[in-house]
């Protein structure tokens, strides 16, 4: 199928296949996390981010190691494309021992503190004030770091947005706010949540730049920001970029998303963002198909040795939760 | 070596202290740089510490708040002032489900070292939006300390371990003690959390209250030992942790205890005391417990009135008098 082609771009080949593999590594992980689900092997809120992949991957990729993410409840591809081990986010996903959170968080609130994803967020808008206060911390450590807020298009009309992007305005606070504008909040069409038509004209609000690019292309996404990373990295405050998407499934598990024209979704399958970098691949950089397949080979053994991980992992014992509960609540014995 | 100093004093010295002791202690909120805080809390950091460690904010109760969460997450030391603690409303989002569970949620491998700083009560005529005391708020939520000191030498010596304390305090203060004296040693102190102090000692009736009541209790106390009623005044300082050891010691003394605090009864804080001194002392208790405590009422502008909805002096002797003397007849 013919689709859109991406941005060219001085990108290097081996990044371009890098990304492709963060992308499918991710979009592999939620199919086979969804059939995981529908056995009852996973519970509670699920929110794939299949369609998505290029924005967390793009991001990620313009980023430094060190920076921050924080993420949303839609929030395995953040956790993904931040470098996260599948094997110890699956096991979260089951509720076991060995995973990123010991069982305790799950899907909405994975994080992988250590290497810099502060976490996905049960609360739309939860996590602006997190990525907001790590670049004021970073701003007085000069460390030197920057923070990527993911947040979704239900995300703008949330109290918090304004007083999170205004903070990081007046003080030049080193954070991009990436909108993934997938056009529903859950099956509210964004145009019913808001009086404009791109969401990152709210930027005119606080003086700061606002930019609305197509979210399905990666490289788009890793160029758009790169520029809003250096320009916070040095002094010049923060950015919004709205990266406009879809998802591909309902808004959970559960969700068929019977509510979506289903030629407008057809219309933006035919946009996949993986499809079109794979596209890319092959018409710039001469990649053979092939080179593509045995790099999904590898992914799709990657996550059957992450669900053979998550299997054979242990339950976190009751005993030890109960035992260490006082040093949450503070007090022994209530 | 001790001096008097105001309660509003020693805790800008606790700040200074810190902030000097720690660079990555900092702290923000209304007003609080220029002005130095409406209390004069933190006046004279910003000359010292400069406008990176010492900045005014917007009026944006929720980032002030949330703000602190990341900041902390990321290994600085954030004090963020809510001017009220009526304004807390507007934060509790980042407070209960931000803060409060970050380090559960995250498996331990993240932790919040922040500290929220507000003030509460009644007594200036600030009427239902100004004067509420919300500390039960945030005892019922798992992840958060709660502290409240009652003395210039506490507020010290509290602040002081909240900030080193790795886990998100809220630190309630009062707004009718910023201005009121107490002896404070000059040498450099700390008050641990979990520790309540005996501010009085006695024999017939344990009361327990902490922030302004503390002192309440102590007029109380004195106007009870002219009858012949020794009162001992037991000031948790730290709700959360309560140390409700030192509360049942003492009522295994008494045998009766009263519960003081200034917030509306129902669903006090007293009534969680009171049932887990039931739970671990009902044997040694001669008397029910009672309580003496803010009425369920907004907090009306009206002096007599507002002087109506919270505990005074009488209202804790005359419970007392009934605790003791139903019992025992004449003390
Ligand atoms: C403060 C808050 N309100 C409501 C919800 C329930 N909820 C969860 S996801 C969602 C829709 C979110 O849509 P959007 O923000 O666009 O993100 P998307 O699901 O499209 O990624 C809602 C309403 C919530 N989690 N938090
Ligand atoms: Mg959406």
């Amino acid at each position: 199928m013919a689709t859109t082609p991406l941005t060219k771009s001085k990108i290097a080949k081996s990044k371009l296949l890098q990304m492709y593999r963060r992308m499918a590594l991710i979009r592999r992980f939620e199919e086979e996390s969804i059939k995981l689900y529908r056995l009852d092997k996973i519970r509670g809120y699920f929110h794939p981010y299949i369609g998505q992949e290029a924005i967390a991957v793009g991001s990620c990729g313009a980023a430094r190691d060190d920076d921050y993410i924080v993420s949303t409840h839609r929030g395995h591809g953040h956790c993904i494309a931040k470098g996260a081990d599948v094997k110890l986010m699956l096991a979260e996903l089951y509720g076991r021992k060995t995973g990123y959170c010991l069982g305790r968080g799950g899907s909405m609130h994975i994080a992988n503190v250590a290497e810099g994803n502060l976490g996905a967020n049960g609360i739309v808008g939860g996590g602006m004030s997190l990525a907001v206060g790590a670049a004021l911390g970073s701003l007085l450590k000069e460390d030197g770091k920057v923070a990527i807020n993911f947040i979704s298009d239900g995300g703008v009309s949330i109290g918090i947005f304004h007083e999170a992007i205004n903070l990081a305005a007046i003080w030049k606070l080193p954070v991009v706010f990436v909108i993934e504008n997938n056009f529903y909040a859950v099956s509210t069409p964004i145009s019913q949540s808001v009086s404009i038509e791109t969401l990152a004209r709210r930027a005119d609000a606080y003086n700061i730049p606002g930019t609305c690019i197509d979210g399905n292309d990666v490289i788009l996404v890793h160029e758009e920001m790169s520029k809003a990373i250096d320009r916070a990295r040095s002094g010049d405050g923060p950015s919004i970029i709205e990266m406009q998407t879809y998802r591909h499934t309902g808004h959970h598990c559960n969700d068929p998303g019977k509510y979506r024209d289903p030629k407008v979704v057809e219309a933006w399958m035919g946009k996949d963002p993986i499809t079109r970098l794979a596209q890319h691949l092959g018409a710039e950089h001469g990649v053979a198909e092939g080179d593509l397949t045995a790099i999904r080979d590898e992914i799709k053994q990657e996550i059957k040795d992450a669900i053979q991980f998550a299997e054979d992992s242990p339950s976190p014992s009751v005993d030890e939760f109960l035992a260490g509960i006082p040093d949450y609540s503070f007090e022994q014995n209530d | 070596m001790t001096r008097e100093i105001q309660y509003r004093q020693a805790l800008n010295e606790a700040m200074f202290e810190e902030m000097r002791r720690d660079p990555l202690v900092f702290t923000y909120g209304e007003g609080i740089a220029e002005r130095g805080g409406s209390f004069r809390v933190t006046e004279g950091l910003l000359d010292e510490f400069g406008p990176m460690r010492v900045k005014d904010t917007p009026i944006s109760e929720s980032i002030i708040a949330g703000a602190a969460v990341g900041a902390a997450i990321v290994g600085t030391r954030p004090v963020a002032e809510i001017l009220f603690v009526d304004f807390t409303a507007l934060s509790m989002d980042q407070l209960v489900n931000q803060a409060a569970k970050y380090r559960f949620m995250v498996g331990g491998r993240g932790k919040v070292p922040m500290v929220l700083r507000t003030q509460g009560g009644s007594g200036k005529g600030l009427a239902a939006q100004h004067s509420q005391s919300l500390e039960a708020w945030f005892c019922h939520t798992p992840g958060l300390k709660v502290v409240m000191p009652s003395t210039a030498y506490d507020a010290k010596g509290l602040l002081k371990t909240a900030i080193r304390d790795d886990d998100p305090v809220i630190f309630i203060e009062h707004k009718l003690l910023y201005f009121t004296g107490g002896e404070v040693p000059e040498e450099e102190y700390t008050v641990p959390f979990g520790e309540a102090d005996v501010k009085r000692t006695g024999s017939d009736v344990t009361i327990v209250a902490w922030s302004l009541m503390v002192h309440k209790a102590l007029e109380a106390a004195e106007q009870l030992a002219a009858e012949g009623i020794e009162a001992e005044v037991v000031d948790p300082r730290t709700l959360v942790p309560l140390d409700i050891n030192a509360i049942c010691t003492s009522v295994r003394k008494t045998n009766r205890l009263v519960i003081v605090h200034e917030a509306c009864k129902r669903g006090g804080f007293g009534g969680d005391i009171a049932a887990r001194v039931m739970e671990r002392a009902f044997d040694d208790l001669d008397a029910p417990i009672e309580r003496v405590a803010g009425k369920n009422t907004p907090m009306p502008f009206n002096t007599e009135l507002e002087q109506a909805s919270i505990p005074q002096v009488q209202d804790i002797v005359t419970t007392c008098q009934r605790v003791c003397l139903g019992a025992k007849g004449a003390v």
